[in-house]
């Protein structure tokens, strides 16, 4: 039988205010436990939650950013249950009225092709703090500077149908949380995570499988991974004649699997009711405008710029978007150099292949933006060959010049296009080479231009790599078939 | 001094007569000798008190005196105060020393009022005789047998008794106006949000409001004017200006136009209280008064909403007493689980484990929509009732209770306890304001008997006009003078 997987995404965005969501404590990340953790987090008798305004701008943003409908009014819910780390008895969330409705997110599928994953509400809660289990011999630790931290869960629609879907669409949040700048979106930190609800059923079949739901996956890699046990997992289990249970699980990054953790049955009745210490929010049409023409230019936007104004493919205008320090490093190039292509081509290729070995990302590339642009610049206007400018790269890369121009100057990189120079230089290489000369000389003509690439090296090689390869090459050429 | 209002002894501390030390000493001297016997205070801070009382000589020696400088009150054990234990009236709090103070208790402070403890309560604040104390039942000054009204009796019963010229209250369902009525004093329920809650241990959230219980209506006005105003740590509170309560006091009630809900007066009323509130009207009638019956048709549907909305967020709002911060832990838990059914079981009383359990019930998947989102209904209803009638009327008049304070130990079904506040709750569904004054004596001789109240309600923020319309009684009777007999021997 052929199956097709379902997937829903509840991504749990931890939002980058300074302050927490409903108390004055900072949420800055690595503090010593339990250090940022004031009266109103600690649930202390008689402490009142007062609401951060930055948060429901942050989360209003974000409903921009998707095209999403913002409610005039949201209210929130006290979704109780009794757990160690949850100091109130409760977690302060928004069950009924969220503070964003509907909208959509844009992924590329491998094709190329756009896919639009409908977005069925977002909104804001707050973080429980962190149970430790370990260094307490039998016993748990507490740390509740977490606790408070203001969230946004973005629940989607069950509309991706494959691991890279899925991924492509916690991509695409992440882009657009950070973006907006209304997260540092660090998924190692925990200021991204996400529920993954994962079904199967036989192609062709409307009604949805039963479900399961796996909990707390912290990367893109995990989401793929987790996803892949689980369809397979589930269509075993259906193959075999069993039946999926409702149930939710933990991924096992270790043992790469999905495990239970609670069935439907044990799940928790959560009472779910308003916050009487909240009022309810109400926003105003003004407020609600004024953030959205104060929205920065978004990632489909952008793509879709790069693409209509630079001439740029789909995929280089989707890589180079992808995050907005890549989009705004590229466009600095861009600038410098006047060229987008060629700004493409650096950006996606030395330079991100420096990165990558390095594991730097573009904000701490040692390569200004500008200094990229200049060393662009260079090529453009002939100064230096190509070969010529890696190197000048990879001496920028390491520290070795304040601008491509003094790199150039310092090595002796100036491309040399003195056609009296060039001469002497092939005359100095054909002198010396007799042995070759002569395989050319009795070569048959249709090999000759292969064979013409030793003496292109020795004469680059005399150069230092300064000569100008087409001129070397033409001249070359001239001299050589003279001889035969 | 024991049996001055504030306002005089306000008057005695800024003529020299006596400084705030003198009278800090001879009230704890007080306490020492008479509460023994009524229990009315939980911890009494005599040596916080004696140094507030020294600041507030030092400042008006100085010429910087506060508002209410040198003033000595208590509060009820439901506000954070910091440094001193609040206990809530509970064992699972019996050790909880307040790390911050309660806004209020902030304001009284910059007030320059001296605090000489805290007062007794029923648990959370859940109980309208204050026998649902963990540190055991208040007794009434006026009769040792009888209850002193609750939750806020500790309050009532201290400034009754002569302990202290005022105290600070709680009112969730009637917890002022009903022991004020029962210890015949004057006790005052703001509009909702007049007052902060920040560090009021919550009871019932949508429905708590702090407020002054003291012998004149004039004093609460002080009192309210310290206590109330907008609190940013209080998204509930009210962003509205505090006017001078003091200002309309003295206001003629000549066309003042009072109704009389019908449903206040039916069934269950004792006699005697009818007859006083009765007479009490009359002399509104002697003062220019018109008076007119009017409908407030919800109103029997005022207790059952109540005993859903207040359980389902005590339920909630008593999660966080785990044993996992801070209060009460058993001993030894085997595992988590062991942890928390111990801990709560041992810490909380019967009546706050009987409302928690009805409030997870009624919050339970399948019972909300029954339960919490239908009194959520009705209490719109009820809150209608109060703006169609103060279309009609300026101010409603009733009794507080349907009877004088009852017997310690009387009332032990759960259901007839909860009726004792049928005039009280839906003034807190509502959220409007209500004060209860003195207006008689169940029983022939008055310093034996029992004292009754009259109930006044205003639209939300009336709260001037309320205090003028007491005001205005406690100038034309005295009931608010007698004493009872137990502060009169003491003397």
């Amino acid at each position: 039988m052929q199956w097709e997987t379902v997937i829903g995404l509840e991504v749990h965005v931890q939002l980058a205010t300074r302050s927490k969501i409903f108390s004055g404590a900072s949420t800055a990340f690595g503090a010593a436990p339990n250090s940022q953790a004031c009266a109103v987090d600690l649930g202390m008798p008689g402490v009142l939650p007062v609401l951060n305004e930055t948060a429901v701008a942050m989360a209003v943003q974000f409903g921009l950013g998707i095209h999403a409908e913002i409610p005039e009014v949201s209210v929130f819910d006290r979704k109780n249950y009794f757990y160690p780390d949850l100091p109130k008895g409760y977690q302060t969330s928004q069950m009924y009225h969220p503070i964003v409705g509907p909208g959509e997110v844009e992924i590329t599928l491998e094709d190329g092709t756009i896919k639009r994953i409908r977005v069925h509400h977002a909104h804001l809660e707050e973080d429980a703090g962190k149970s430790l289990h370990e260094d307490f011999h039998g016993m748990t630790g507490v740390d509740l500077n977490r606790a408070g931290t203001p969230l946004l869960e973005i629940v989607s629609e069950p509309d991706m149908r494959s691991a890279k879907e899925a991924a492509a669409y916690l991509k695409a949040i992440h882009s657009i949380v950070t973006y907006l700048g209304i997260s540092d979106g660090n998924m190692a930190e925990g200021s991204m995570r996400c529920d993954v609800n994962v079904s199967v059923r036989p192609v062709g079949q409307e009604t949805y499988g039963t479900r399961a739901e796996i909990k707390n996956v912290n990367s893109f890699r995990f989401v793929e991974r987790a996803i892949a046990f689980e369809v397979e997992r589930q269509i075993e289990l259906l193959e075999d004649g069993g039946k999926v249970v409702q149930e939710t699980r933990l991924f096992d990054p270790e043992r790469d699997e999905t495990r239970s953790m609670r069935t439907k049955e044990e799940a928790n009745d959560y009472r779910y009711f308003p916050c009487p210490d909240l009022l309810p929010v109400v926003l105003d049409q003004a407020y609600v405008d004024h953030l959205r023409d104060n929205l920065p230019e978004l990632p489909a936007d952008k793509r879709a710029r790069f693409e209509a104004d630079f001439g740029l493919s789909a995929y280089d205008a989707g890589v180079l978007s992808a995050s907005r320090e890549m989009a705004e490093y590229f466009e600095r190039v861009k600038n410098a150099c006047g060229d987008a292509k060629q700004a493409a081509n650096w950006v996606q290729g030395e330079l991100s292949g420096a990165l990558n070995r390095e594991g730097r990302r573009i904000q701490d590339s040692p390569v200004a933006a500008e200094t990229l642009g200049e060393l662009i610049r260079r090529v453009m206007d002939d100064t230096i060959n190509g070969k010529a400018a890696k190197q000048v790269f990879q001496a920028l890369w390491n520290g070795e010049g304040e601008s491509a121009d003094a790199v150039i100057e310092a090595k002796g990189l100036k491309q040399v296009t003195d056609t009296g120079a060039i001469e002497a230089m092939i005359d100095q290489v054909i002198a010396d080479s007799p042995a070759q000369v002569a395989q050319y000389r009795d070569a048959e003509p249709d090999k000759r231009g292969k064979m013409i690439g030793y003496f292109v090296g020795q004469v680059m090689k005399a150069s230092r790599g300064t000569a100008n390869p087409q001129q070397v090459n033409k001249v070359l050429k001239d001299k050589l078939d003279a001889l035969c | 001094m024991h049996d001055k209002t504030l306002t005089e002894l306000a008057a005695g501390l800024q003529a020299g007569e006596f400084s705030s030390r003198e009278l800090t000493q001879a009230l704890l001297a007080r306490i020492k000798r008479l509460d023994g016997e009524l229990n009315s205070l939980i911890t009494v801070t005599p040596e916080q008190a004696l140094e507030s009382a020294d600041n507030a000589d030092a400042a008006r020696a100085r010429g910087d005196a506060a508002r209410l400088n040198g003033l000595p009150l208590a509060i009820k054990d439901l506000f954070c105060t910091e440094g001193v234990k609040t206990s809530a009236g509970s064992r699972m709090l019996d050790n909880f020393i307040a790390p911050f103070d309660a806004t209020v208790v902030e304001k009284l402070k910059a007030a320059g009022t001296v605090s000489l403890g805290k007062t007794n309560l029923d648990e959370f604040a859940m109980g309208s005789s204050n026998e649902n104390s963990f540190y055991g039942p208040v007794k009434n000054p006026w009769d040792t047998g009888a209850v002193p009204g609750g939750s806020s009796g500790g309050s009532a019963a201290a400034v009754a008794a002569g302990l202290v010229p005022a105290a600070m209250g709680t009112d969730t369902g009637g917890s002022i106006r009903q022991p004020a009525a029962f210890c015949g004093i004057t006790g005052l329920k703001p509009t909702y949000g007049r007052v902060s809650r920040y560090g009021i241990i919550a009871y019932a959230s949508s429905l708590d409001q702090a407020g002054p219980m003291a012998r004149t209506a004039e004093d609460c006005a002080h009192l309210l004017g310290a206590i109330a105003g907008h609190d940013l740590r209080d998204s509930t509170s009210v962003a509205r200006g505090v006017p001078d309560y003091t200002a309309e006091l003295g206001a003629p009630l000549t066309g003042l136009k009072i109704g009389l809900p019908k449903e206040y007066f039916g069934d269950g009323l004792d006699p005697e209280v009818e007859s006083a509130v009765r007479e009490a009207v009359k002399v509104y009638e002697s003062l220019g008064a018109t008076v007119r019956e009017v409908s407030l048709p919800h109103t029997h549907y005022a207790i059952p909403a109540y005993y859903v909305i207040a359980p389902a967020e005590a339920s909630s709002n008593l999660s966080r007493y785990d044993g996992v911060r801070f209060g009460h832990r058993c001993d030894n838990p085997a595992d988590l689980i062991d942890l928390y059914k111990r801990s709560r079981a041992e810490g909380f009383g019967e009546e706050v484990k009987r409302r928690i359990l009805i409030g997870t019930h009624t919050l339970s998947e399948g019972f909300f929509d029954a339960y919490y989102k239908k009194a959520q209904q009705v209490r719109r209803l009820i809150r209608q009732d109060f703006l169609d009638a103060f279309e009609e009327v300026d101010v409603l008049m009733g009794p507080t209770s349907p009877t004088p304070a009852f017997d310690l130990g009387a009332n032990k079904d759960p259901v007839s306890m909860y009726l004792q506040d049928i005039y009280t709750i839906a003034v807190n569904l509502a959220g409007i304001p209500g004060i209860s004054v003195p207006a008689g004596f169940v029983g022939k001789r008055p310093a034996e008997g029992r004292p009754i109240g009259l109930q006044i309600l205003g639209t939300h923020f009336a709260e001037s006009r309320l205090l003028n319309v007491a005001h205005q009684f406690q100038q034309a009777t005295d009931w608010h003078r007698r004493r009872p007999a137990i502060a009169e021997e003491a003397r």
